[in-house]
């Protein structure tokens, strides 16, 4: 027992399945340390025994799983986490138990596992890599991620503020009084559960009013908060914990909330970190950050030794050995690097130029140290070594703020230079508190610098001697800093074996990035409510109730939800797919179309923009006339393809021009629209309105289409290609005779808020005609027949119109979007993908995705874009397919081989055409 | 994250817009191949001061060119898209 109980101890914790008693206000480092529980964690890569080392968020070692399923919440520090009755710990990276650790035998292998092992294992056969890679994942690591889902529910919240002052010890509450004093808006920001908790380790008193003090005083205090991100335009992410890590929350409550704050000004009383000691064995169990015990003494009431050494580069040092002695601990000696005449006069064995070489221990703790006195070595029998390198001023939110760094060199540490943004740094984040450097004599291999991804003194050795001289470089190759405490403590020591190496001052050997977050934040802060349903809009059809309630399957696309297929009871999907589409071919189909893109342009120079961006004529479309047309980017490859459609004068539409686009392509189409119509001609007089949501479209499509329109309608459909309004079940409709099918179809688009009755009648009117509803899969096997392209599908972003035979179509006064791209002499060479059909030659289906080869092992020329089936007749495979010189290419037979499917079909190369190649099905 | 002054709606977070391209990659389509490739292709890329066109999407829609500092990320100007401020 490191703290005699006192009846306080009113919490009940467990730690590896073993129930422990805490009093309120203990971390959880404190109340392990209080049980006596000093062994917490096994290293991430040699599973070295680890302890507790530090006090705050820097703690390297104690990570620890806090809570239990869904809630559980790995790699937390036990430093901070603050002890609820019923909190549930678990170590991590032990098995079978955190004092029986199988992985510990690799402790001896650790010659074997250097600096860029990892790297290394890369060279070799790649079998070997197989096998070490599954050993390495294994053994090497933090704690699992839980694997239910996380139950509880995660805020965010925005904020304004004049001034954010970040930490909450004396400069920090100073800071916020004043501005507060100054009528500013003030929020001051702790990671802590208490303000001024340094002064409470340093034992001054009257530490608890500052709380009370900033609330007189209109300040927004956030406890345990931490202010994680400093970014652009002083906008700060702060992490709040509601609820201590794997506490369940009261009912209906959040566990965090994530702040976005812009702020006005930012004060940084981040206080500064000390830097541990490299000597061997500095990460036992026992061997601790000398303000860290004091912290332990002084706030917890934590005694975590009984006879202590101290080995320090300053005068800090000496305040922990009065707090340990005022506890009733013996002081053994403290070690002082500098020589004698410095330091403060007190009453302790202190010994100069002194500097540890080597811990000794096991597991659950030191039995002392052996130190470099004068000229000769000397031993220290202890149970505690507390350690002070010096102070790192805390700069990491001053440099994610683009801040420079100064090197100090009385303070071995940087502090904050120039700053970009609108703020500045105050307190112990500023000061240089003199330090020795720190010598390091014991052996490299023990002697860790980057305690939590096990770096060690030999590891930069080893780094040096392989040639890798810039600390960004020594930092990737090693790991250093790269573990989830950032390398809080290990900066410096680092850099400056790093300088030595090199000869070269510390602040020339280079430094590298802070990067937000300061601590880790969780994923679900980071989601906020969209970690459920909220973040995944659903974009649902105007007539999905009537569609649902006729049976459609439907298929998630995009953000949207259409009907695959309508199926029948009992029947599959592809057999439905079939029927709908041989009801289509036979006698007349209905299908939503509503999720095309479709922009209504007008004004008197609404034609000159169109022909801008569609590659097509347009201009000399007559009233009442709509053409197919291809959009391409500026580089000539299609982007988009669509219709066109010049609207008659008159009738609710009344003039103008409708563009539709793909459904995927929609999106993509308004902005470029945007683009053309406010960038490129922003003097055009023509508008562009986004009407896609604004209707619902039906598409009517088979050899009865035309004269089943015309009897709703009561007067005659309009011709292929189009376009009149007209009324159906007394609802204004537009139609137009466009067809995707290869049937006599038409599109029938609406006001979306009108839409049912309309469907209503054409639905009654397409049953009563012996027809069917389809959905996409049928939409897909008629438009492969009739080799209609798909945008991502035959177009893939490297396709021009001329590869899918669409040159013809192309504007011959150019000047539209794409024109100049398209000249480029590659684009016209050999060798081209381009679209072509292929059929299969044993009656059989063809895999989708397949590659075409000449045989089985050749090198693919091609691959098949979208695979269907003769929709009447024998019903065997067709499909679309992008080829080397195509076009050229027809009557030679392939093989269409899929590897990952299995499957291999022989084919032949045909036109990208199946059905009526004269057109005749739809021409009037 | 940027706070980025919009001609027509003021200061605004950067999560209201869309980076689109630097300003001499807006491309005039008269421009013939020869002049227009090189722009998509092998701009400048400066580091340090560009003009960047940026789209308020989530905002008033509009269109606007900055004049941004890639290193220090200062934004000095910001205009409303227009016939003067095409290249």
């Amino acid at each position: 027992m490191m703290r005699t109980p006192d009846g306080t101890e009113t919490l009940t914790f467990h730690f590896d399945g073993k129930a422990y008693r805490a009093r309120p206000g203990d971390t959880l480092a404190a109340a392990l340390l209080a049980n006596g529980i000093t062994l917490v964690g096994r290293s991430f890569k040699y599973h070295r025994p680890r302890g507790i080392m530090a006090a705050g968020v820097e703690e390297p070692n104690a990570l620890v799983t806090v809570g239990e399923g869904g809630r559980a919440e790995p790699n937390t520090r036990a430093t901070d986490v603050f002890v609820y009755d019923g909190l549930v710990a678990q170590s991590q990276n032990r098995w079978p138990s955190l004092a029986w650790d199988v992985g510990a035998l690799l402790g001896p292998l650790a010659p074997a596992l250097p600096a860029g092992f990892y790297y290394k294992t890369f060279f070799g056969p790649a079998k070997r890599w197989m096998i070490y890679e599954a050993l390495i994942r294994r053994a090497a690591g933090l704690g699992p991620a839980p694997q239910q889902r996380d139950p509880d529910k995660f805020a965010q919240r925005g904020a304004f503020a004049d001034v954010v002052v970040v930490g909450g010890g004396p400069a920090g509450v100073e800071a916020a009084l004043a501005a507060a004093g100054r009528g500013e808006r003030v929020m001051l920001v702790e990671q802590d559960a208490i303000l001024n908790a340094s002064l409470l380790r340093d034992g001054h008193h009257g530490a608890g009013d500052a709380l009370a003090q900033l609330h007189d005083a209109g300040v927004q205090v956030l406890l345990r908060t931490t202010a994680a991100g400093y970014w652009d335009d002083n906008f700060l992410t702060l992490a709040e914990r509601l609820v201590e890590p794997g506490q369940v929350p009261p009912a209906h409550g959040f566990v965090q909330r994530l702040w976005h704050v812009r702020a006005g000004r930012v004060v940084m009383a981040t206080g500064a970190l000390e830097r541990p000691l490299a000597f061997a064995n500095n990460d036992r169990p026992g061997v601790m950050l000398s303000q860290a015990v004091r912290t332990y003494v002084r706030r917890f009431g934590v005694v975590p030794g009984r006879r202590v050494v101290i080995a320090t580069t300053g005068d800090d040092a000496y305040c922990t050995a009065q707090a340990l002695a005022d506890a009733g601990a013996g002081i053994v000696a403290i070690l002082d690097a500098r020589p004698a005449g410095q330091g403060p006069a007190c009453a302790f064995p202190v010994h100069h130029d002194a500097h540890p070489v080597s811990a000794s221990g096991g597991k659950h703790g030191v039995t002392g140290l052996t130190a470099q006195v004068g000229g000769a070595q000397r031993h220290f029998a202890a149970d505690l070594v507390a350690m002070s390198g010096g102070f790192s001023p805390v700069v990491h939110l001053h440099m994610q703020a683009g801040g420079t760094l100064r090197w100090d060199e009385g303070a071995q540490a940087f502090l904050p230079d120039q700053l970009r943004q609108t703020g500045e740094s105050i307190g112990a984040a500023t000061q240089a508190v003199p330090s020795a450097p720190a010598l390091s004599l014991g052996k490299p291999k023990t002697s860790f610098v980057d305690q939590q991804n096990d770096v060690s003194l030999a590891d930069i050795d080893i780094a040096w001697q392989e040639g890798y001289r810039s600390v960004e470089h020594l930092k990737r190759y090693t790991t250093l800093g790269m573990a989830t405490d950032q390398g809080k403590t290990s900066g410096v020591p680092a850099l400056m074996r790093l300088a030595s190496k090199r000869g070269v001052p510390v602040p020339q050997a280079g430094l590298t990035t802070f990067r937000p977050p300061y601590t880790p934040v969780t994923m679900g802060a980071l989601a906020g409510l969209a970690a459920h349903d909220a973040g995944v809009h659903e974009r649902r059809l105007p007539l999905h109730a009537a569609l649902d309630a006729a049976g459609a399957h439907w298929q998630p696309l995009g953000a949207w939800k259409r009907p695959r297929a309508f199926p029948k009871a009992g029947e599959s999907l592809a057999d439905s797919a079939l029927r709908e589409a041989r009801t289509v071919r036979e006698a007349v189909g209905l299908c939503d179309v509503s999720t095309l893109g479709k922009f209504m342009v007008r004004g008197p120079e609404a034609a000159a923009l169109l022909e801008l961006v569609c590659a097509t004529r347009v201009g000399s479309l007559k009233a009442g006339r709509g053409r197919y047309t291809v959009m391409l980017r500026e580089d000539g490859m299609v982007s988009d393809d669509g219709t066109v459609w010049h609207l008659p004068d008159g009738g609710w539409t009344d003039g103008g021009w409708l563009l539709t686009s793909s459904t995927g392509g929609a999106d993509r189409m308004a902005t470029w629209l945007s683009y053309a119509r406010q960038v490129l001609r922003p003097q055009v007089r023509a508008s562009v309105v986004n009407v896609q949501e604004h209707f619902a479209g039906l598409a009517l499509a088979g050899p009865r289409a035309s004269a089943l329109l015309a009897s709703l309608i009561g007067e005659p459909a309009p011709r292929h290609m189009g376009c009149a309004p007209a009324t159906i079940a007394g609802v204004p409709v537009l139609v137009l005779g466009a067809s995707y099918s290869g049937e006599r179809a038409f599109e029938v688009h609406v006001e979306a808020t009108r839409a049912a009755p309309v469907f209503a009648a054409l639905h009654e009117a397409v049953m009563a005609a012996g027809g069917c509803l389809y959905g996409l899969d049928a939409m897909d096997l008629l438009r492969i027949e009739k080799g209609h392209v798909v945008i991502g599908t035959e177009a893939d972003g490297r396709t021009t119109p001329h590869d899918l035979g669409l040159g013809g179509m192309l504007n011959p006064a150019g000047g539209f979007i794409g024109a100049a791209g398209l000249t480029r002499p590659a684009l016209h060479e050999r060798g081209r993908l381009q679209l072509v059909g292929i059929e299969a030659t044993d009656g059989g289906l063809i895999a989708e995705g397949s590659m075409l080869v000449a045989k089985t092992g050749a090198p693919p020329q091609g691959h098949v874009t979208a695979a269907g089936r003769r929709v009447l007749g024998d019903g065997s495979g067709v499909a679309l397919a992008l080829l080397a010189d195509g076009m050229t290419r027809h009557g030679e037979t392939l093989l269409a081989h899929s590897p990952t499917r299995g499957q291999t079909a022989p084919v032949r190369v045909t036109a990208p055409l199946f059905h009526d190649p004269e057109g005749a099905r739809y021409r009037d | 994250m940027y706070r980025i002054p919009c001609p027509h709606c003021g200061p605004r977070a950067q999560a209201e817009f869309t980076y689109e391209r630097s300003a001499e990659a807006i491309i005039d389509p008269a421009l013939p191949a020869g002049e227009a490739m090189p722009r998509l292709y092998t701009r400048t890329n400066p580091m340090g001061v560009d003009d960047e066109l940026w789209r308020h999407t989530y905002g008033c829609r509009a269109w606007v060119v900055l004049t941004r500092d890639r290193v220090t990320h200062v934004i000095s100007a910001s205009r409303a898209i227009g016939p003067e401020v095409l290249p």
